[in-house]
């Protein structure tokens, strides 16, 4: 893992002060509210309906258990006592007073954390696979160049007022588990004819209220150009993207307006210019990173204990089902700890489940975690010995829901309880699905399937990638639920497709069910996936399934 | 009036030549002392080869939200400008050392910025050449 240069540790202490001076000059009005926001929001800090934010960056998804800890101890001290993992990998605080900011920032530079560019019209927190340095599939680890990507674009001077905000993702696999193309630029790694990696650049991608696949601006860019190509293209999106309209500021709108073709050429002109300037500085500081994400030292030893406990224990075998996935280490597996317990909110974790799974990656993980995008917590290297051990931790925290990838795993944005743009609730409908799914107890037989929700069309839920999509709208003071079919976040992303009319708040929970068991009569064995069913057989039979004729004879 | 901020501080203005809106700019420039003024939305690849006619070249912030004004000094820099090179409108202290970090020598503000934003809170930023990223993954700039 990372660890701070001085550099980097004085970066962040600098920032703080920064800060702590800004937060003085907003009180004593020398900054006004409009000039003040900016400087907030670069610093993570946010309003929302009830109270400020504070959005966390949890740089790639990789946590350390003493930065975990710190995490608790902040929610603790300073909160109401939890936090809320993201879908970019970021923690949120949602009570903290403006005063206690600086402090909180103070601690979280203890533990070489920050909150640096978390929102803003600036470049934020780089994703990264969440499996990366452990996935079986994996060309390479991504994480270094993530990091690189973090410190070229921490406080760079060009780009802290851009059009909007640029969000970067990467991946060092070919199954794409970062959702690339649904970012500004997506990267993938990838090899060319000779075997040299390098990466496949996305561009234009994201979801919002024009959801848009990204396109590949650039087939093979060889690694070592990544910082010239990038900056080229933010510097071009910067002088070209529109600034009279919020909607349509975004990248994927520039591209979209501007064409593929003129911004490809923008692009490699402005790269060709910038290119000597780096001169390779940048690669040997990159080979320095990587030095620091050496993969551990993976130890061998018998899983017979693993066998045991998955033959006599029904409930350990079901989660090690759902929850466990392919290690590149013999004898290891990569550990997904579900944040999504039936009935609770998606993403949110109290103080003492932090710490609980800070104890778990020190005991059995190679003092590693991770964050997901799904909004999950993950070990990535646990030996499978340990774990009927991880196991019985985690039930007794709570934290053993076998649910990964199903359909009670759902996504959903803060929606109405905390969002001051929602346009309807988000997270008390996540909640109903999947406690009517487990009482149905048929979420197995059901299998993978991604419900992502969002409370408005800027679609933080990423319903447009959701197999089932569902978004809450607002019909002359009416919550309104839209669903989607189709979604996919994957390498083959695709844009879910609309069902039609949207179903009221008391309606939409029986249409999903409806829906779901619908898909079970539809597919053709128990393996086809409710994904591969919609794409085999298309959106009428689940049309016929949502909207059934009676309703039309009950309504005339 | 306005007030000149380096990383001295604030100073007065000592250009005392007048400006020319860029799309004034005289066909044959090299003569004379000339200084231009780009609005936010002007690309700088549009003076290519008129730079070196040029010895002062100010660019406008009407907002301090619009950072164009970065990357339009960034570019004139790698195009090989050497001349004075100004940020000028709504800029705010904490963007000092964004605009020295881009390529500007200096910025200048209204006098009433400046007596909201005294030149304490700039000069805090003088020392813009410390803790920058930039300058350790790059052989220049
Ligand atoms: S999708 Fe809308 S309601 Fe949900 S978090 Fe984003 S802005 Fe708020």
């Amino acid at each position: 893992m990372y660890s701070y240069t001085d550099f980097d540790e004085a970066f962040v202490r600098e920032r703080v002060s920064q800060f702590r001076h800004q937060v003085e000059r907003r009180i004593s009005g020398a900054l006004t509210e409009d000039e003040f926001k900016p400087l907030r929001l670069m610093n993570g800090l946010y309003l929302q309906l009830h109270a400020y934010m504070l959005r966390v960056a949890v740089p790639y998804g990789t946590l350390n258990p003493a930065q975990m800890r710190q995490l608790a101890y902040i929610a603790e001290r300073w909160d109401k006592g939890y936090g809320h993992f993201t879908t970019r990998q970021n923690i949120q605080f949602n009570w903290p007073k403006l005063k206690d900011v600086p402090d909180i920032l103070d601690a979280l530079a203890d533990v070489q954390m920050h909150a640096i560019q978390t929102s803003g019209n600036t470049i934020r927190n780089v994703t990264a696979d969440h499996f990366a340095g452990a996935a079986a599939d994996e060309i390479e680890d991504p994480r270094p160049v993530a990091e690189l990507l973090r410190q070229w674009s921490t406080d760079h001077p060009e780009f802290q007022f851009l059009p909007r905000k640029f969000k970067i993702a990467v991946t060092g696999s070919p199954n794409d588990r970062a959702v690339t193309k649904a970012h500004d630029v997506g990267l993938r790694m990838v090899r060319d004819a000779s075997g040299e990696p390098g990466y496949e650049v996305i561009v234009g991608g994201g979801l919002g209220r024009t959801p848009m696949v990204g396109k590949v601006i650039r087939d093979f860019l060889p690694k070592a150009d990544l910082l010239p190509y990038i900056e080229a293209v933010v510097s071009v999106w910067n002088l070209l993207g529109r600034r009279d309209n919020k909607y349509k500021s975004r990248i994927k709108i520039t591209v979209h307006e501007n064409g593929l073709e003129k911004i490809r050429d923008l692009v490699e002109e402005r790269f060709n210019a910038l290119r000597p300037e780096f001169g390779g500085v940048d690669q040997t500081l990159l080979k320095e990173i990587e030095a620091q994400f050496t993969p551990p030292a993976f130890v061998s030893k018998p899983t017979d204990a693993y066998e045991a406990a998955r033959a006599s224990n029904a409930a350990f075998r079901s989660w090690t089902d759902t929850n466990l996935a392919a290690h590149k280490a013999d004898g290891y597996a990569i550990v997904s700890i579900s944040i999504k317990k039936h009935g609770a909110t998606p993403g949110d974790a109290t103080a003492d489940q932090m710490r609980v799974m800070a104890d778990l990656a020190e005991s059995y993980g190679h003092s590693e975690l991770r964050i997901s995008h799904e909004q999950n917590v993950i070990l990535p290297h646990v030996h499978k010995s340990d774990l009927p051990a991880v196991y019985a931790a985690l039930r007794d925290a709570d934290l053993a829901t076998a649910n990964i990838g199903l359909v009670s795993d759902i996504i959903a944005c803060p929606g109405m309880d905390y969002c001051a743009l929602a346009t309807a609730r988000s997270i008390p409908i996540a909640q109903e699905i999947a406690t009517r799914f487990d009482e149905l107890k048929l979420e197995h037989d059901i299998g993978p399937l991604k419900i992502k929700i969002s409370g408005c069309i800027n679609a933080c839920g990423h319903h447009h990638v959701g197999h089932i999509g569902i978004l809450g709208l607002d019909r002359a003071g009416v919550e309104n639920y839209q669903i989607t079919l189709g979604g996919d976040g994957t390498e083959d992303a695709a844009i879910g497709t609309r069902t039609g009319p949207g179903f009221p708040a008391e309606e939409i929970i029986p249409a999903i069910e409806r829906l779901v068991l619908g898909y079970l009569d539809l597919r053709s064995s128990p393996e086809e996936t409710f994904l591969e069913t919609y794409r085999r057989l298309g959106m009428e039979p689940f049309k016929a399934i949502l909207y059934p004729p009676e309703d039309k004879a009950n309504a005339a | 009036m306005s007030v000149i901020i380096t990383d001295q501080g604030f100073q007065t203005e000592d250009w005392t030549g007048s400006f020319t809106p860029v799309t004034d700019l005289p066909a044959n420039a090299a003569s004379v002392e000339v200084a231009i003024d780009l609005p936010s939305d002007f690309d700088p690849l549009k003076l290519a080869d008129r730079l070196e006619e040029i010895d002062f070249i100010r660019v406008d912030f009407p907002s301090f939200s619009d950072g164009r004004g970065f990357t339009i000094a960034r570019q004139l820099r790698l195009m090989g400008f050497g001349g004075r090179l100004r940020a000028r409108g709504h800029l705010i202290s904490d963007q000092y050392a964004m605009a020295r970090r881009a390529g500007f020598d200096e910025v200048e503000i209204s006098d009433e910025q400046a007596a909201r934003q005294p030149e304490a809170d700039w000069l805090r930023r003088a020392n813009w050449q410390a803790h920058d990223y930039q300058s350790r993954l790059r052989a220049r700039g």
